[in-house]
């Protein structure tokens, strides 16, 4: 097969590949992808977009099977809904279907060329790919590997049969009786609570005294409370150990030290994931590491020379928008622009019930700089509009510099309020001070003033409490 | 809402106008009473206008520059009181005390007697920061506050995005944003500023920035052209032995009393000088050229040209004649101070009669001295050094220093200036002859 010689070419077309593919194809860079999934990677086939379609289903669900149940205060009855997730699926396939096209689509317009199959490094300008004709051979001046990252399995629980990743959580054929949770993260989270809103009597197992133990107490408080309401057991400071003998169980360890059994259809483990540097031939180049992930520094670029990494591969926060930038930012690099990473925040959202964001320092992370700190915080249950969504739970926490006011940090959670990470990390990126925020007029009657509430309480005249 | 006009004050003196130097308010901006709202400079002083009133600055009757007769509105400002639906009668109640004073102009606003004085000629441009404050929000500026060490630098992604692409490291740029937030303005002016010189080489620099020429520094440009074209000069030079001066100077010096200042060159030139006046009174003089008239002063009083901070300034040693040289020299070092300071007065700037210019240790070898119009000699100093000197059988060792003076040839012929500078130089190389008779 003829040799494909380019300026860039980048491994893996998840959204940090993808990005950076379009935007160095729109800089006149010619550029070629690799892909042997479908484009769009972890994100958009088997993470955040089919993930969120399974959310909203199950919201949906819930929400009309509350109705069914007579109480519903504001006067809607019907008969008990039934939910058939293989359509439920469907749809979800559909969406992701659509995107995978776009993305494809996308691609194209930049005049970028796909190259489906498993790239693998022949030496630090060259790769072959396995594809289905046989092996091509590209050669490239600038390299970007966007390999991402793959669930961690237990050594004491590899996923098969029904010890599942959420890969496979998201494409169950039927809503299971019950389901143990391993892990609770956010992935482990947001999937264990849409499963409970479907019907399925879940267990969250989590070795840590508490759930989402990335965020602070106070944020994560009405998402456990939520999980008590719609009857999910979560067993903290607790060790799964393994399968039950006839595999329809889960050993768990509790915090008082009792085993316990858990019945489970599904275990799905979900305790972190780990990024993809296996398979295509990182030994042959030898980039340094920092712990397992490839180590940047703040142009993306590797220990090698013309070869650069973006998105899981390089580390946490293992976001796809911090892919995404840095894919942009790489695709500029290349075309010879001058750029550097320069962001403030990262903002971060947990689609659980109520949603979490969190944008910049939290207020220990902001003590931890020495800066005196003035926290402002308000809750939804103050909030018009939140009342008549049903939607009181939660509230918006601002935290800023005392002596110039400057915000670092916003965090909030509630319904919907991952809408609202926009204007947290845009205040945030801008050097937003905390009259900035509460002289902004924010449209009434929304969530959002809980934002701007926050900002003046910070200041010591909040309005409506 | 009451308006409140301000008038160029009377400076006193009979000047009867006054240039506006500097603005410390514009339109808009909310003034405390005796805030300072404006810089005027007559002749020699300049004078700050403090605000009579509260309120809000509504207008501006000059632009920077501008020369304003004494009695013209210079600012309006808006008093506040009835904004709200308050009683007329408190606006009322206020607003006589405000009009009834604004129309006569009269006894407004408090006439800046010594506090201004002493706020004299030195600063036309400078204290522009402090007025500020009042436009501002009270809440912790920490306007262009200079950023601790480690801190990131504050800017918009759009901000940081420029200054990566022009290549500057923003953590060099002053940030006046609030918080320090670097903004594109900051960005402007660091790069008209330009940064220290990186290693990347020389190149083009195309900026042209404009000054506008106010104050004493259009003072300045303006007597030095009347003097250039009004005055054909013919300039002199002639060098002078100073060994023997030098070594009485240090003599006495080093047994003066203690209350005496310490001599320099310039006192022993201004004696020199009152001597050869005294054979040649024609050069202590006032040439009115319109009128045709030279007046002859007896009172010699000798203009000590100075650099001070904000520019030239030509202090006066009054009646030299009359002062012995410890004298002279207290009262040369006095005025040099009040000079630097700033804080000189009218009379200590005005009437001299002759002048004496040096540049010190920066004397040069030469100089072309313009005359202080209307006088009609001015003497220049030039650096002392030594240089070797031809005795008729050997080189010697000997401190020279050159004397190069301009002379009005309308009324000096070449032949008296020359008579006059070897007079002095005669009195210079030989000490003595300065107080045989004195």
């Amino acid at each position: 097969m003829k040799e494909i010689s380019c300026k860039l070419l980048v491994i893996g077309s998840g959204p940090g590949g993808y990005v950076c593919a379009i935007r160095a194809g729109q800089l006149g860079v010619d550029t070629v992808i690799v892909e042997a999934g479908k484009p769009g990677g972890t994100c958009l086939n088997v993470g955040c977009i089919p993930s969120k379609a399974i959310i909203h289903a199950a919201d949906e669900y819930l929400r009309v099977t509350e109705m069914a149940g007579g109480k519903d205060p504001i006067g809607i009855s019907l008969s008990k809904p039934a939910i058939d997730l293989k359509k439920t699926v469907a749809w979800k396939d559909g969406i992701v279907g659509r995107l995978n096209t776009g993305v494809a689509g996308l691609l194209k317009k930049a005049k970028v060329k796909s190259v489906q199959g498993w790239a693998r490094f022949r030496d630090g300008k060259t790769v072959e790919v396995e594809t289905e004709t046989g092996t091509q051979v590209i050669r490239a001046e600038a390299i970007v590997i966007a390999t991402g990252s793959k669930p961690v399995e237990l050594p004491f629980l590899p996923f098969s049969g029904n010890v599942i990743s959420s890969t496979e959580a998201l494409a169950l054929k039927k809503v299971p009786d019950t389901l143990a949770v391993v892990g609770g993260g956010y992935i482990g989270l947001e999937l264990g609570t849409a499963f409970a809103k479907m019907g399925t009597k879940v267990t969250v197992v989590e070795a840590l005294p508490r759930i989402l133990p990335l965020y602070d107490q106070e944020l994560t408080k009405p998402v456990a409370k939520r999980l008590e309401a719609l009857g999910v057991t979560v067993l903290t400071g607790a060790r799964a150990k393994g399968l039950s003998s006839d595999g329809s169980a889960l050993l768990v360890e509790t915090a008082d030290g009792a085993e316990e059994k858990i019945a489970a259809d599904h275990v799905l483990v979900t305790v972190g994931r780990k990024p993809a540097t296996e398979g295509w031939g990182l030994d042959e180049i030898d980039l340094d590491r920092t712990g397992p992930f490839i180590r940047i520094d703040d142009q993306c670029r590797t220990s090698m020379r013309g070869i650069y990494a973006i998105g899981d591969v390089t580390g946490e926060p293992m976001l796809a928008h911090r892919a995404m930038a840095q894919g942009e930012m790489v695709a500029e690099i290349v075309a010879g622009n001058k750029r550097s990473w320069d962001k403030r925040c990262i903002p971060a959202v947990c689609f659980t019930d109520p949603e979490v964001v969190s944008a910049g320092l939290s207020p220990d992370e902001a003590r931890a700089t020495g800066a005196e700190i003035k926290i402002g915080q308000f809750p939804f249950s103050a909030n018009g509009r939140a009342m008549t969504l049903q939607n009181e739970a939660g509230f918006v926490r601002v935290v800023a510099r005392a002596d110039n006011h400057l915000v670092l940090g916003i965090q909030a959670v509630g319904a919907g309020v991952s809408e609202l990470s926009a204007a947290f990390s845009l205040a945030i990126e801008m050097g937003a001070r905390l009259e900035d925020i509460a002289g902004t007029i924010h449209a009434h009657p929304t969530q959002s003033e809980g934002f701007q509430e926050a900002a003046l309480k910070a200041l010591g005249h909040a309005l409506h409490i | 809402m009451a308006e409140h006009t301000i008038k160029m004050p009377d400076v006193g003196e009979g000047v009867a106008e006054a240039e506006l130097v500097e603005w410390h308010v514009k339109v808009g901006d909310l003034v405390r009473e005796d805030a300072v709202l404006a810089a005027v400079m007559t002749d020699k002083a300049t004078v700050e206008i403090p605000s009579p009133v509260e309120g809000k600055v509504s207008w501006l009757g000059a632009e920077i520059g501008e020369t304003v007769a004494v009695g013209s509105a210079i600012v309006r400002i808006e008093t506040a009181g009835d904004a709200t639906s308050a009683p007329m009668d408190d606006g009322e109640g206020e607003a006589p005390i405000a009009e009834g004073m604004a129309p006569e102009g009269e006894k407004l606003p408090p006439p800046p007697t010594q506090k201004s004085e002493a706020a004299a000629p030195s600063k036309p441009v400078a204290k522009s920061e402090p007025a500020k404050a009042p436009s501002r929000t009270a809440t912790n500026g920490s306007t262009g506050a200079p950023r601790p060490e480690g801190e990131k630098p504050l800017a918009s992604p759009a901000v940081r995005l420029r200054a990566k692409e022009a290549g500057i490291d923003l953590r060099q740029v002053p940030g006046t944003g609030p918080a320090g937030r670097i903004t594109h303005e900051d960005i402007d002016h660091f790069l008209r500023q330009g940064s220290q010189p990186v290693a990347t080489g020389l190149r083009p620099d195309t900026s042209v920035e404009e000054v506008k020429v106010v104050g004493l520094r259009r003072r300045i440009a303006e007597k030095m052209a009347l003097a250039k074209s009004r005055i054909p000069h013919i300039t002199y030079v002639e060098e002078i032995d100073v060994t023997a001066l030098e070594e009485l100077r240090a003599k006495l010096n080093a047994e003066k009393r203690p209350d005496r200042a310490k001599l320099t060159l310039l006192p022993f030139l201004v004696r020199a000088m009152v001597r050869a006046i005294a054979e040649q009174p024609q050069l202590n003089a006032i040439y009115d050229d319109e009128a045709g008239i030279i007046h002859r002063h007896g009172g010699v009083h000798v203009g000590i040209a100075a650099q001070t901070p904000s520019g030239l300034v030509v202090p006066v040693l009054r009646h030299a004649e009359a002062r012995d040289l410890w004298d002279c020299a207290a009262e040369i070092n006095r005025l040099a101070e009040v000079s630097k300071a700033g804080t000189a007065t009218r009379e200590e700037l005005s009437g001299s009669t002759i002048t004496i210019t040096s540049l010190g240790a920066m004397g040069g070898v030469v100089t072309t001295p313009v005359i202080n119009h209307p006088e009609v000699a001015i003497v220049g100093v030039n650096k002392m050094m030594m240089r070797p000197v031809w005795d008729g059988s050997q080189f010697i060792p000997r401190k020279m220093m050159n004397l190069s003076s301009s002379f009005d040839h309308r009324v000096i012929d070449g032949w008296d200036a020359a008579v006059f500078i070897q007079r002095i130089k005669t009195l210079l190389e030989t000490p003595a002859l300065i107080f045989v008779g004195d």
